[in-house]
């Protein structure tokens, strides 16, 4: 029965073959040559001394095996940017997960009426331009003329020299990079919310659960898949912190705000250090692998 | 009832919160010079002006910025569009040998970062005279492997009996795919435009890396710039930053609901 099927099959599709590999050619070689290579070609540049001399002619170029990798470890900067994107992606990720979910509890809720309109302003500033709201933050941020310490002042607060400031500067970069991007999560989590059958919530209030019970006993649990996917996009994504340091301190105040892809940008593109430079893009790469591998094995071990 | 109204009051004060940014940035933009740089700050202006938008365009330039970016960004939508519907429908509908381990091999390679191939990519742009052309842009754009993803899970649920009716009547594979696959796949392309106009609209790594000369700049790469010789003109720069939001904007407000859909899609399918 079941080779019949396949035999059928083999016969409507026998034209098949050819036109399946015309349908995959374009897409599939562009992601080859422009993904597959350079990602491959990287990995060999980490390993060679490619500079401004070898940019001029391809012969001064020579491998020196883990050289890069070692001045890497042996480099403050390189540390320095390691410890400021850890700092910013283990403070903002789980931040802004949680306001994501609260938004989304809330919107959910049958209370509230006009869904629609809250859940756009909250969600406008994602499909925003990162660059311009980093530069409109920039002057919220401002010291004398800024909104926030204007708003603040009532509260009695004094002016906060909020991007200028070692120990603000980041806590400042959090909070913007929070306000721009919870509502991504938030559609997914409400995505989320919605496929939880209501029988459960019903049989929960029949059996006197209370609001935070329900919450903890069925909601969270309900959604841990999503939680888990969401959890993983968004350390991916903080990883990757770029723009918003660029735009808002350029690394500073004393290098507090150096991220580690800003770092890589820096060697690379404005000193050539090519070969140092594709080693620290390896190095993130391998982070952020170990941190979604990390994130799945935890998710097994609870399911 | 007092529960729903302390409720509504959270909603409309982080509601206003969150627009907050945008207002102020909308009415600094409509400033004269110095008159949001002021205690207390001023949320309205005082004198309404369009002269920060008349010295972006007619001093700066910018009029060729909002040029590459919507170029750029029309035509690697339209590109890549293509391209992907054709190997996700590939995907979908398709037998051929080692089918699954590509496509998984591809979805695997979706963790490794893009700064990864940056600078491989720059050199290789170079050699082909590329860096600092539109093909720059283009080229990288050319396909993305999401984006297949989403094509192929929606052709998915073509049923097999259109295609091979279509078939029997004598219709080519390509006729196939563009007259039947591509109108019942409009809500996914749809989607997948908008996710990759804004893409290309917002991105900033890569074109400030392979974009060199200010006419080639795109919006944000220019608003970067600018911003670095404007440090204390805020009316100046938020007007600039009006220009790279609005568009954008304006482009989802139309299209929420694709843009929402895709966003459902790609999160609880996993």
């Amino acid at each position: 029965m079941r080779e019949n099927k396949v035999q059928i099959e083999r016969k409507d599709f026998s034209s098949g073959i050819s036109a399946a590999y015309f349908f995959l050619a374009p897409a599939l070689i562009s992601i080859f040559i422009f993904f597959f290579i350079p990602v491959i070609a990287a990995f060999i540049i980490s390993f060679t001394d490619f500079d401004i001399y070898s940019l001029g002619n391809y012969n001064n170029l020579r491998f020196v095996g883990l050289k890069n990798y070692s001045d890497l470890l042996n480099n403050e900067l390189f540390w320095i940017s390691l410890k400021n994107t850890f700092y910013f992606v283990i403070v903002a990720s789980p931040l802004s997960i949680s306001v994501s979910l609260g938004a989304a509890l809330i919107l959910n809720s049958k209370l509230v009426k006009l869904k629609g309109i809250f859940r756009l302003a909250y969600f406008i500033p994602v499909v925003t331009t990162l660059v311009a709201v980093a530069i409109v933050w920039r002057f919220i941020y401002h010291p004398r003329f800024g909104i926030l310490n204007y708003l603040l002042s009532f509260a009695g607060i004094n002016p906060i020299d909020w991007l200028g400031d070692p120990f603000w500067a980041m806590p400042s970069i959090i909070l913007m990079s929070i306000w721009k991007n919870f509502g991504y999560n938030m559609i997914i989590f409400i995505a989320g919310l919605q496929n939880i059958p209501e029988h459960l919530y019903e049989a929960a209030v029949l059996e006197g659960a209370s609001g935070w019970q329900q919450f903890k006993k069925i909601t969270l649990p309900m959604l841990a898949p999503t939680t888990v996917f969401i959890s993983i996009i968004t350390m991916i994504g903080n990883f990757q912190l770029f723009a918003e340091p660029y735009v808002m301190t350029q690394g500073g105040p004393l290098n507090k705000t150096l991220s580690v892809v800003q770092y890589m940008y820096q060697e690379g593109f404005r000193w050539w250090n090519m070969g140092y430079s594709a080693s620290i893009a390896f190095v993130l790469f391998i982070i952020i692998f170990i941190g979604t591998m990390l994130q799945l094995r935890i998710q097994k071990q609870t399911a | 009832m007092i529960k729903k109204i302390l409720l509504y009051i959270f909603l409309i004060v982080t509601g206003l919160m969150m627009l907050a940014p945008f207002i102020w940035m909308l009415s600094a933009s409509l400033m004269y010079d110095g008159h949001a740089s002021t205690y207390p700050p001023r949320f309205i202006p005082d004198e309404f002006t369009l002269y920060q938008f008349e010295s972006l365009f007619s001093r700066l330039n910018v009029a060729r910025n909002l040029f590459n970016s919507l170029s750029l960004s029309i035509i690697v939508t339209l590109v890549s569009l293509f391209f992907n519907s054709m190997a996700g429908y590939a995907f979908a509908k398709y037998r051929f040998a080692g089918k699954d381990k590509l496509f998984s091999l591809l979805l695997s390679s979706m963790i490794i970062p893009a700064q990864v191939t940056m600078l491989p990519l720059f050199l290789m742009l170079k050699e082909m005279g590329f860096i600092n052309t539109y093909m720059a842009i283009i080229i990288p754009g050319l396909a993305n492997i999401f984006g297949i993803f989403l094509i192929r899970q929606y052709a998915l649920s073509i049923p097999d009996s259109l295609i091979e009716s279509a078939r029997m009547d004598g219709a080519t594979d390509f006729q196939i795919y563009r007259t039947i696959i591509l109108p019942l796949c409009l809500p996914i392309l749809i989607t997948l435009a908008i996710f990759t106009f804004m893409g290309t609209w917002n991105d900033f790594l890569w074109p400030l890396i392979a974009l060199t000369d200010s006419s080639m700049y795109t919006l944000p790469v220019a608003l970067a710039n600018l911003m670095g010789e404007h440090t204390k003109d805020p009316e100046l720069m938020m007007a600039g930053s009006v220009i790279t939001i609005v568009p954008i904007l304006i482009v989802f407000l139309v299209l929420q609901k694709y843009y929402i859909k895709g966003i459902m899609l790609g999160g609880v399918k996993e």
